[in-house]
């Protein structure tokens, strides 16, 4: 069966370790204080989070950001809930709420 | 520059945010008003995060440095160690702090995600989240070092902590030579966030 | 099932199609035990709403860098540390 993608250990790569460093931009404060929120408040657990971000296909999460992840797992977990409608976010998103 | 609609706080929409910034501000907004979370929530979260910073690290390693009985709780259980300093462990069950020795060298990292003692050491850098950190430094430790700038011989064992489950990693890296005369302050500066994750030693600067 | 630090172990060579948190590289690999962790809530249930209970003994084993890659570059003492639940274990002789 083959590794999932989430898998990395001992996977082989040439890719260079970039050690550039950025300080989180507003809106990643805003994905990891949300999802410390939901924890908290029950909604989900930090298992789902993990879950959530490993059911990405392979290439989403290759190419993700690491708070994209979040984001797509968060929004994953809470529309399987039936917390989120199927949609609701694309709409509020495109509405500019 | 455009503004979104009333919010408690500034939000900006500049050019060249990602998507996913208007779409996590969006969420925010639904959960709020769903009842699933409050603003309070989330800004009490964001104050945290923000507030994290590897000193707190640094002042377990120092104390550890200079009081031997500390050292011991220390690595019997970071957790109590740290709440016995006043500080915030973090929500992790379990804390675990390594010693690095002349004969022992250990580096951490999670190759399944990014789990990192971030109540102790702040949000972990982009490179140790990285796929490429997390498949190279299982296989290749001593090359990931280097490229760290670090080289070990092959008199130190070289342990690579893959932190799977919900324990937190804390690397005590060894105290520098010739820092004898050194207040317990000053030894704390020494204590970098990349020496207690062991990708460098304590008293070097970044290369 | 419960180890005594110092018990050499193998790792399960499951395959697992759901989440669970034992990286693929360790997976059929000997090892020993070096420090048990008391027991937690199983994330492999967790993950998808449940209680995760019953708990499951985690324990932090020790395993020789020059088993897990067919040309380990660096010397026969290097080591990887993984935690790994109780499940995902047995005995070795």
């Amino acid at each position: 069966m083959e590794r999932p993608a989430h898998d990395r250990g001992g996977r082989p790569t040439d890719e260079p370790i970039d050690r550039t460093e950025h300080e989180l931009a507003d809106w990643q404060l805003l994905t990891d204080a949300l999802v410390g929120a939901l924890i908290r408040r029950g909604a989900m657990n930090v298992d789902e989070l993990r879950h959530g971000i490993e059911s990405m296909p392979p290439e989403d999460y290759e190419r993700a950001s690491y708070y994209e992840r979040w984001l797509f797992s968060v929004e994953t977990t809470l529309t399987e809930k039936g917390i989120l409608a199927p949609g609701e976010l694309n709409e509020a998103a495109a509405r500019g709420v | 520059m455009s503004h979104d609609h009333a919010h408690d706080h500034d939000e900006i929409t500049t050019d060249g945010e990602p998507e996913a910034a208007a779409r996590v501000r969006a969420l925010v907004e639904l959960l709020v008003a769903k009842e699933i979370v409050t603003r309070e929530d989330v800004r009490r979260g964001v104050d945290w995060l923000v507030s994290r910073n590897p000193a707190d690290g640094a002042r377990l390693v120092a104390r550890a440095w200079v009081d031997p009985d500390f050292k011991r709780r220390l690595l019997e259980d970071a957790r109590e160690a740290a709440l016995v300093l006043g500080l915030d462990p973090g929500p992790s069950p379990v804390v675990v702090a390594l010693e690095n020795t002349p004969g022992v060298h250990h580096v951490v990292v999670c190759t399944l995600c990014s789990c990192y003692p971030r109540a102790l050491l702040g949000p972990p850098p982009d490179w140790y989240k990285s796929l490429p950190y997390r498949s190279r430094v299982v296989a290749d430790p001593r090359g990931v070092l280097r490229e760290f700038g670090l080289e070990l011989g092959e008199g130190v064992e070289v342990r690579v902590v893959d932190s799977t489950a919900d324990i937190r990693y804390l690397v005590v890296p060894a105290r520098p030579e010739g820092t004898e005369a050194l207040a317990e302050e000053e030894l704390a500066a020494l204590v970098t966030r990349d020496s207690m994750i062991g990708v460098t030693l304590a008293g070097t600067a970044p290369t | 099932m419960a180890f005594d630090v110092g018990q050499r172990v193998r790792v399960a060579e499951r395959e697992h199609a759901g989440h669970h948190r034992t990286p693929g590289y360790v997976k059929g690999k000997r090892g020993v035990v070096v420090r048990p962790h008391g027991a937690f809530r199983n994330p492999e249930t967790r993950a998808y709403g449940g209680d995760g209970l019953p708990e499951r003994r985690l324990y932090l084993v020790a395993l020789e860098q020059d088993d897990l890659w067919p040309a380990y570059p660096g010397p026969p003492e290097d080591r990887l540390y993984v935690d790994v639940f109780e499940h995902w274990l047995v005995e070795d002789s």
